[in-house]
């Protein structure tokens, strides 16, 4: 059975991604800090919350958080979660994980924000993540930001809204999702499922 | 492709069971909330509200245990109201299986809370429930309509639908989404239980005060009526809940019907 933890900034459902990982068969604890995160396989930072409170819980951890992504320890960080890969945001005043460069900004007022319900995938290349999850698939969004990668090859998939909104990012053994796997029905489970099977490696 | 348009079953529950009233009142039993929310989100349902009536009347606080249920046998998103008043509440619900929570007297009585509850959880969370019923006694400084020839304003309603609150409804969604809040809930109390269809021009009128999306809720009496509402107004959901809880209309067939009638929904 594959371990893996995911990481609690306080301010968000937790119980739903949980579920969701133990549905496929994983071993699922909730931490609030790093410290022993050489006990799991994989690491999922959730998508509920405020830039800036959760960057703060995650403060103390961030050096671990760049070891453990130096060592290739798979994680997995679902919309805000995957925001807080990048540099900045403009949510928040605080600087985010810096994993990645590029930054993360408001979707244009065009359209209603937040940009909340189900949207359609445009798949851009095959990756881990969306084996099995076809063209067109839809997925649940609920978020007022996106993000701007500063390689945009890491975009796996994006969604139309007005724009394209990056919706998958990948890039080795780190994978973000703007939108809820764990809210996505069927479609989600899969890519739950495949994040799963590269924690096992 | 861009979003589509939300069918979202509600669940109004009093003392773990699913209920149903009329005017918010003579409240009919309706089944097991677990059983309903599974089957609902088998059929396609794009969402969940469960609202915890009798919470905010009676002061109590939603049954956590019942949320965690459900939300373990579903896997789309969940709204959860009744009887938030304070972060406390917010955090809870949202930590047994909720994704958003829905807030109506707590956000009248206290509007920071709105704010407070952005700054902590992001916008998308938090969901102001506005019950709201046409007032015909004219007052000045309101937003007057007229139908069938007679002038009135729209109020807010509090505790359940039985206090009304002096507060524009225009004004109030204008505040609300000023405050921070993520979603309007809107329920017209004048149609609500009649199943004669959603209060057409009170969501049109909301819909466009406002740049957050709209659920559009009361009256829903067959698939017509969402049709309509989403044909005649911009509005981004729909919520019923007799219509699915008897089984009259399953709501897979409510949205083949929709996409039939040109309405983009996922299926």
């Amino acid at each position: 059975m594959v371990k893996v933890a995911i990481f609690d900034y306080g301010a968000g459902n937790i119980f739903s991604l949980k579920s969701s990982l133990e549905k496929n068969e994983a071993q699922v604890d909730i931490i609030t800090n790093l410290e022993k995160i050489k006990n799991y396989s994989g690491l999922l930072l959730p998508g509920v919350g405020n830039f800036d409170p959760a960057i703060k819980s995650l403060n103390t951890s961030k050096v671990a958080f760049q070891d453990l992504v130096k060592n290739q320890i798979p994680v997995l960080g679902i919309c805000l979660g995957m925001e807080m890969f990048f540099e900045k945001s403009e949510e928040g005043k605080l600087g985010g994980l810096g994993i990645l460069d590029g930054e993360v900004i408001l979707l244009p007022n065009k359209f209603k924000i937040p940009h909340m319900g189900w949207n359609n995938l445009q798949i851009k290349k095959p990756s881990v993540l969306l084996d099995g999850v076809k063209e067109g698939s839809w997925v649940y969004f609920v978020h007022s930001y996106r993000v701007k990668p500063k390689n945009e090859e890491i975009i796996i998939a994006d969604s139309d809204y007005g724009i394209n909104v990056p919706a998958v990012i990948e890039n080795q053994t780190l994978f973000g999702t703007q939108f809820h796997p764990e809210k996505s029905s069927k479609v989600g489970s899969i890519m739950i499922k495949n994040f799963l099977r590269v924690c096992k490696k | 492709m861009t979003l589509t348009k939300r069918v979202i079953p509600c669940l109004d529950v009093d003392n773990g069971r699913v209920v149903k009233g009329m005017h918010f009142k003579s409240i009919k039993d309706a089944g097991d909330p677990v059983l309903l929310a599974e089957k609902y989100s088998q059929e396609g349902a794009d969402e969940l509200v469960f609202l915890d009536i009798t919470a905010s009347e009676q002061q109590r606080e939603t049954i956590k245990s019942l949320v965690q249920k459900v939300a373990q046998v579903i896997d789309i998103p969940f709204t959860v109201g009744g009887g938030v008043k304070n972060l406390q509440d917010a955090r809870d619900i949202l930590l047994s299986g909720a994704d958003k929570v829905a807030i109506n007297t707590g956000a009248v009585k206290n509007p920071e809370i709105i704010t407070k509850l952005m700054e902590i959880f992001g916008k998308q969370c938090v969901v102001i429930a506005m019950d709201v019923k046409r007032n015909y006694e004219i007052k000045g400084d309101r937003h007057i309509f007229t139908s069938d020839s007679k002038k009135f304003w729209f109020e807010v309603y509090i505790y359940g639908g039985k206090t009304p609150t002096n507060l524009d409804a225009i004004d109030w969604a204008k505040e609300v989404e000023r405050r921070g809040a993520g979603e309007i809930l809107l329920t017209s109390i004048d149609m609500d239980g009649t199943k004669e269809g959603y209060d057409i021009q009170l969501i049109k009128e909301i819909v466009n005060a406002v740049n957050i999306p709209v659920v559009a809720s009361g009256g829903c009496g067959k698939p017509k009526h969402m049709l309509d509402v989403f044909l005649q107004t911009n509005v981004d959901a729909a919520l019923a809940a007799s219509i699915f809880h008897y089984k009259t209309h399953s709501v897979d067939r409510v949205k083949e019907y929709l996409k039939e009638n040109g309405v983009p929904v996922r299926l």
